[in-house]
């Protein structure tokens, strides 16, 4: 159902991973997740460790940080980043790059995970900070406890990478797949499940190949090439594509299904958080653009500025108009080259002046095209229309919630119209009447 | 190089499809059935054309400029479209004055009052064919006969169409086909108007929705009223290929502004249609009633709009 197909052009997909270097000062958000921001616990002036913990988790639906560096903590205080709004944050001044003696360094692989319980699994991943790294950074912790009455029957990993131009799970998958593999191991074991499958799309046949020849060796899990389509990542759309099931409409989550799905890089982080003892303090990051003159993926300290690398990349081109935090369908554009790297953050794309403006709004011709283009089966015409008159309660009825602001009806709307940016403000609206009602 | 980004929500890409290259697209596959009307009708097609299109756009641009003080959008094409539509359903041999008038009740009637591009309840090109219709019944009904009237125009030799209550029934199915019938400039020829729909849906410039479920609906009901009585309904082959089914089928009912959004109420606008159709046709005083049905089911479009919605992803069906 819906869906569009917007060019993929994954200039970087051949490129390895290249480590960057570590930068001069570091700024690392406390709210890099969905949920409560977590609760600093340096001060100025602290030594700190490349993955000692900085800030707590507060609540259930939160996240530790690390520091991605060691130095010494600079100052405390807000920094914009890509949603451009300011967070608390830690500036830590780098000095040399000393690890935390507890994680393990070596490029060994771990593979035995016989001797683990579910518990001590999740308990790491907590502890760890690890969140969704395909871009939602929802707490993994929390997709991880099942709750009362419901039953994980398989593991989803989400390698499909379905927005344009980003290969950075593409180049974790063809680099690091034996630990994704045992990753994705842990997580079956700490959901009780004995099925996992791994959705890739089509047009990454050489890590599809690699990935099937590689589980072999791991019973139960099982590569699912996938039809190239844009939202084909969409939580539930995987869902849709490799079980067959639908998930309701919220409050209703992909458990409830009887699915858990986690990102390939999470999967990866998992792996070097339980077996290598090591926090979620970097990230491959694709930084890409059609007139870059030199885009790579990059692993990433969390908390660089992107100015560090677009400098990388042989600089900004001079046509650049837009950079975007992410991928070109829900990625942020920014404002400012010192926006950090966030635990989150998979793509910079720096996009030309050809491509940076939206075209002149013209009349709605009532063509139709959003509604098959929206896969989630709403009808984005009429709910913007509702959105601007706002009628929030005929917005409700018409389930403007279940938008899950994928872009596709803008990206097919052939009269330019603003029609997600008039969704985004119904829902926002929506949602915020549903929670006042509950009090 | 500016040294401002910029900024905006997401998405940051956008297809390729604009409105005027969807309205170009229409026109790119009525060229078949053009051609094939040049061919049978020669300078007649040409000249009603060219005065359609050409006071179509005069009057779009006219009335956005001095009634409705807005900026003209004559280049998106669609009003090049309802011109060359309306051409499509009327004899090559008409009065270009005629035409002048079905061009203002078409694009100031039924498009400008409205609001303009994306606003009009009925179709436009629909509206000005039927107010002649009304008007000049005797004009409208007299077609020229095809081929050997290819050099004239106003004095050309008419002829009935194969859907005039008389001719029923007689007329060579090939013909039909192919176009050399008597009828409406555009309509004669199913074979290109059917090349036109395949290259539109091949280009998803329309979904197979409402041509397939008018020209099925046509079918069913005539095989059964055939099959029951042929004295009241000739071979269904007839009805299909006949009039202005298939010019209606697949570029009339098929306007994006006043048909359905879902592919649900897509389909009941298609079916509605073919129903009206063949009841006009065999029950009815006209002989073609393809205009009527589209116009009454472009009239209910808003109706089906609310009734059927998309499938809603992870619907409980149950309650």
């Amino acid at each position: 159902m819906g869906g569009v197909h917007p060019a993929d052009k994954k200039i970087t997909a051949a490129k390895p991973i290249t480590p960057l270097a570590v930068p001069q000062t570091v700024a690392i958000p406390c709210a890099m997740h969905i949920g409560a921001p977590a609760e600093i616990i340096v001060q100025k002036g602290d030594k700190v460790k490349v993955g000692q913990l900085i800030a707590k988790a507060t609540g259930f639906v939160s996240a530790n940080i690390h520091s991605s560096v060691s130095g010494t903590v600079k100052n405390i205080g807000p920094v914009a980043d890509a949603s451009g709004y300011t967070k608390q944050a830690v500036y830590i001044t780098v000095e040399g790059d000393e690890w935390d003696e507890s994680i393990d360094r070596t490029p060994d692989l771990k593979r035995n995970i016989d001797d683990l319980k579910p518990e001590d699994i999740i308990n790491k991943v907590h502890e760890a900070g690890i969140v969704g790294m395909g871009g939602a950074t929802f707490p993994t912790r929390v997709k991880l406890m099942v709750p009362e009455g419901k039953k994980a029957d398989a593991v989803l990993i989400n390698a499909v990478e379905c927005e344009p131009y980003l290969t950075a799970d593409h180049r974790v998958m063809l680099e690091k797949g034996e630990q994704m593999l045992i990753g994705t191991q842990l997580l079956m074991k700490a959901v009780h499940c004995d099925r996992a499958y791994i959705g890739i799309e089509q047009n990454k046949p050489d890590a599809i190949d690699y990935l099937t020849k590689l589980s072999a060796n791991y019973p139960g899990i099982t590569v699912v090439p996938l039809k190239l389509k844009y939202p084909q990542g969409s939580e539930k759309h995987l869902i849709k594509a490799i079980l067959g099931r639908e998930v309701p409409p919220p409050p209703h989550l992909p458990i409830d299904v009887g699915a858990v799905v986690d990102n390939a890089g999470t999967a990866v982080a998992v792996y070097e958080a339980v077996m290598k003892n090591k926090p979620l303090i970097e990230r491959v990051v694709t930084v890409t653009g059609d007139s870059v003159n030199n885009p790579g993926n990059f692993l990433v300290r969390i908390g660089t500025p992107i100015s560090a690398l677009i400098e990388a990349v042989g600089g900004m081109p001079d046509d650049t108009e837009k950079i975007i935090s992410g991928g070109p369908m829900m990625g942020k554009a920014v404002n400012s080259l010192e926006i950090p790297v966030a635990k989150g953050t998979s793509g910079i794309l720096m996009l030309p002046k050809s491509l940076a403006h939206r075209g002149e709004p013209a009349a709605c011709i009532r063509c139709g095209k959003c509604v098959d283009a929206c896969p989630m089966g709403l009808e984005p015409y009429l709910l913007s229309k509702l959105a601007k008159l706002k009628r929030f309660d005929d917005l409700e009825a018409n389930h403007i919630t279940d938008c899950i602001s994928c872009g596709c009806c803008m990206f097919a709307c052939p009269s330019n119209r603003p029609i997600l940016d008039y969704m985004n403000f119904g829902k926002g609206k929506v949602l915020a009447i549903i929670k006042s009602r509950k009090k | 190089m500016s040294n401002l980004l910029t900024i905006s929500p997401s998405p940051h890409a956008k297809g390729k499809e604009t409105v005027p290259s969807l309205m170009y697209g229409v026109l790119m596959a009525l060229i078949p059935a053009f051609l094939f009307s040049l061919y049978f009708f020669g300078i007649g097609a040409l000249v009603t054309t060219l005065v359609s299109v050409g006071f179509c756009v005069l009057f779009e641009w006219l009335i956005a400029k001095y009634i409705l003080n807005t900026k003209p959008q004559v280049c998106d094409g669609s009003a090049i479209l309802t011109g060359v539509l309306l051409a499509f359903n009327l004899p090559s041999n008409i009065n270009p004055f005629i035409v002048m008038i079905g061009a203002l009740v078409a694009i100031g009637v039924a498009k400008m009052s409205f609001g303009g591009l994306g606003q009009n309840l009925f179709n436009p090109a629909l509206v000005g064919r039927v107010f002649l219709l009304i008007s000049f019944p005797q004009q409208m009904t007299t077609w020229p006969l095809p081929i050997e009237n290819r050099l004239n125009y106003l004095d050309a030799v008419t002829g009935a169409t194969p859907m005039s209550h008389d001719m029923l029934g007689k007329t060579d199915t090939v013909d039909m086909l192919m176009g050399a019938t008597g009828g409406s400039l555009g309509e004669v020829a199913a074979i290109a108007l059917i090349i036109g729909g395949i290259y539109m849906i091949w280009r998803k410039i329309i979904t197979w929705h409402i041509p397939v479920s008018i020209i099925g609906t046509v079918a069913v009901f005539t095989l059964l009223v055939w099959l029951i009585d042929p004295t009241v309904c000739v071979n269904p082959l007839y009805h299909l290929l006949g009039g202005g089914l298939m010019l209606g089928a697949i570029f009339m009912a098929t306007d994006y502004v006043t048909s359905p959004m879902s592919s649900t109420g897509k389909i009941v606008y298609g079916i509605g249609i073919g129903l009206l159709t063949v009841i006009i046709r065999l029950w009815g005083s006209y002989p073609e009633g393809m205009s009527f049905a589209i116009l009454l089911m472009n009239a209910v479009t808003p109706l089906i709009n609310k009734k059927f919605k998309p499938t809603r992803f992870g619907e409980i069906k149950t309650k």
